[in-house]
């Protein structure tokens, strides 16, 4: 590993990033547009809207990361430049580490206005400290981060690793607790959702949303989140070959 | 012909004076396919040895195979002295895949400057770097496109960029697949004028082609057909051995020579094909 190639990558994907304003204008804008839509769908019943919308905080960065992610290092693999980049003094912690840095500077950048906007403009209602909400956003997006690179190696073509979407993140999305509490679902279920890593990002939102001060299940949630997203990473690592068949 | 000494000055490692690529039996396998059956060849230091053959012949296996990326690699391949794809010989050697393989949402000068710091890394050599990169865009001569997106570029501008970002930091070996393809005469001409400028300078280059009137602009010519080598030769040699006018009609009487070889009893195989006669005879004879 070597920290001025971490940084010359990260440094390199915003660049790409910085040609194609409308890319970055989507991750953005988006996420404000939902958190809107949601607080004026329930206009009548703010109660839920405060919970929806903290546990949204934490979901939006996953999946538009997952979704970046997986299609620029696919295209990497398809255009050669991996290829290139392995055959040179690269290391692949250099590789991943410059992907993350790079997107989860977007991803703070994204929470922050998702954040802010939902706290002060739409009235969300959170007893603990917003800080920490965009601390679970961040590693929800180093997650996303790191299922995006590891799924992009399973997927030929980006038609593919777009449809890697529902598989990976609807189910997640469905378990986590978004729509009803995790214990009240079939029992199978709901040991399914205490292994996907979604659920400790709601879990952890749901805590900062009901308590003033940082709680152990806080920590606990938060801590899971951090340790899926570096496990993926090292699978995603294990997926990136300086020789290929 | 040899001053190879000139060129890589600065470098402690083992400039060895043996030959820059040796191989021995080497043989890759992709999939249910022997893609290199037992190849034994060496390319010379400071010299351009041309890889040419038909399409699928392997060429691109091979090229993979010195450079290290390629899987499944049987036998021994040594690249600078050292196995083909250790840690140390990345810096060393300059890779163009033969799709251009650069960012296509980033300029010239960008791919190149971050090529050049995965290279060279560290805030300490940022001015170097500078020097490296304006000297391969001078080299493929894109100064007029430096601050072009890479994807608005055309076809041959883009191999181009690919071929500068292989020139960064003077490489002591170029690898280079098929780095004409799709180029018009006049700038085939002045890149393979850049290829003996750069071995002149004292860089091996090992250049694929499937275009036969390149063969005769390298010093060294390696023949192949169907993954194995058909002849390993210099183009005036080869020319007056198969008694031709041209490397393009002595590699076609080779290739008819080795079809027919094949076709035939094993003990008809032609005496000018010593590397495949013991291959091909194994085969089944008919199809």
């Amino acid at each position: 590993m070597n920290t001025s190639r971490t940084l010359a990558t990260a440094a390199r994907v915003l660049r790409q990033l910085r040609h194609d304003p409308r890319s970055i204008a989507l991750m953005l804008l988006v996420p404000c547009v939902m958190l809107l839509l949601l607080r004026y769908v329930y206009d009548g019943r703010p109660q839920i809207f405060d919970s929806i919308g903290a546990s949204l905080l934490g979901i939006f960065p996953l999946i538009t990361m997952f979704l970046v992610t997986s299609i620029a290092t696919l295209r990497e693999r398809t255009s050669g430049t991996l290829e290139r980049l392995l055959a040179m003094p690269l290391g692949k912690a250099d590789l991943i580490l410059g992907y993350a840095l790079a997107f989860g500077t977007l991803a703070i950048i994204q929470s922050l206005l998702a954040t802010g906007l939902a706290l002060w403009a739409l009235g969300l209602d959170v007893i603990g400290s917003p800080w920490l909400l965009l601390l679970v956003a961040l590693l929800d997006a180093l997650l996303g981060t790191a299922l995006g690179l590891f799924v992009s190696a399973f997927a030929a073509s980006e038609f593919q690793a777009v449809q890697f979407m529902p598989a990976v993140i609807f189910p997640q999305l469905l378990l986590c607790g978004l729509f009803t509490a995790r214990d009240t679902m079939q029992p199978v279920l709901e040991k399914l959702s205490n292994v996907l890593p979604m659920s400790y990002a709601v879990d952890g939102m749901g805590e900062v949303l009901k308590h003033t001060d940082v709680t152990a299940n806080f920590i606990r949630d938060a801590l899971i989140v951090a340790l899926c997203a570096l496990l993926v990473l090292a699978l995603g690592a294990a997926t990136l070959r300086r020789r290929t068949a | 012909m040899m001053n190879y000494k000139s060129g890589a000055a600065p470098r402690p490692g083992p400039t060895t004076p043996g030959p820059a690529i040796k191989a021995t039996d080497l043989t890759v396998v992709r999939g249910p396919r022997t893609v290199l059956k037992g190849l034994h060849f060496e390319v010379p230091q400071g010299q351009i040895t041309g890889l040419l053959g038909p399409s699928g012949c392997g060429k691109s296996t091979l090229m993979r195979a010195v450079v290290g990326t390629q899987a499944k690699v049987t036998g021994t391949l040594d690249v600078l002295g050292e196995p083909a794809g250790s840690a140390p010989l990345r810096s060393r050697i300059g890779y163009v895949t033969q799709a251009p393989s650069v960012y296509l949402d980033l300029t010239v000068r960008q791919n190149l400057e971050y090529f050049a710091a995965i290279l060279i890394p560290g805030r300490g050599y940022a001015g170097l770097r500078r020097d490296y990169v304006g000297k391969a865009i001078a080299d493929v001569d894109l100064e007029s496109h430096h601050d072009a997106l890479a994807g608005t570029l055309s076809g041959g501008q883009l191999s181009r960029v690919s071929l500068a970002v292989a020139l960064l930091g003077t490489p002591e070996l170029l690898v280079l697949d098929e780095p004409t393809v799709g180029l018009d005469p006049v700038l085939r001409r002045d890149l393979w004028n850049l290829f003996h400028e750069i071995a002149g300078r004292g860089t091996t280059i090992l250049v694929s082609s499937h275009v036969m009137d390149e063969a005769e602009r390298c010093h060294r010519l390696l023949l192949m057909r169907e993954g194995e080598i058909l002849a390993d030769d210099t183009p005036d040699a080869l020319r007056h051995r198969m008694d031709t006018e041209t490397v393009e009609a002595a590699f076609l009487r080779l290739v008819d020579e080795a079809t027919a070889a094949e076709n035939s009893t094993p003990q008809a195989s032609g005496n000018s094909a010593p590397q495949t006669s013991g291959n091909s005879s194994t085969k089944e004879s008919s199809r």
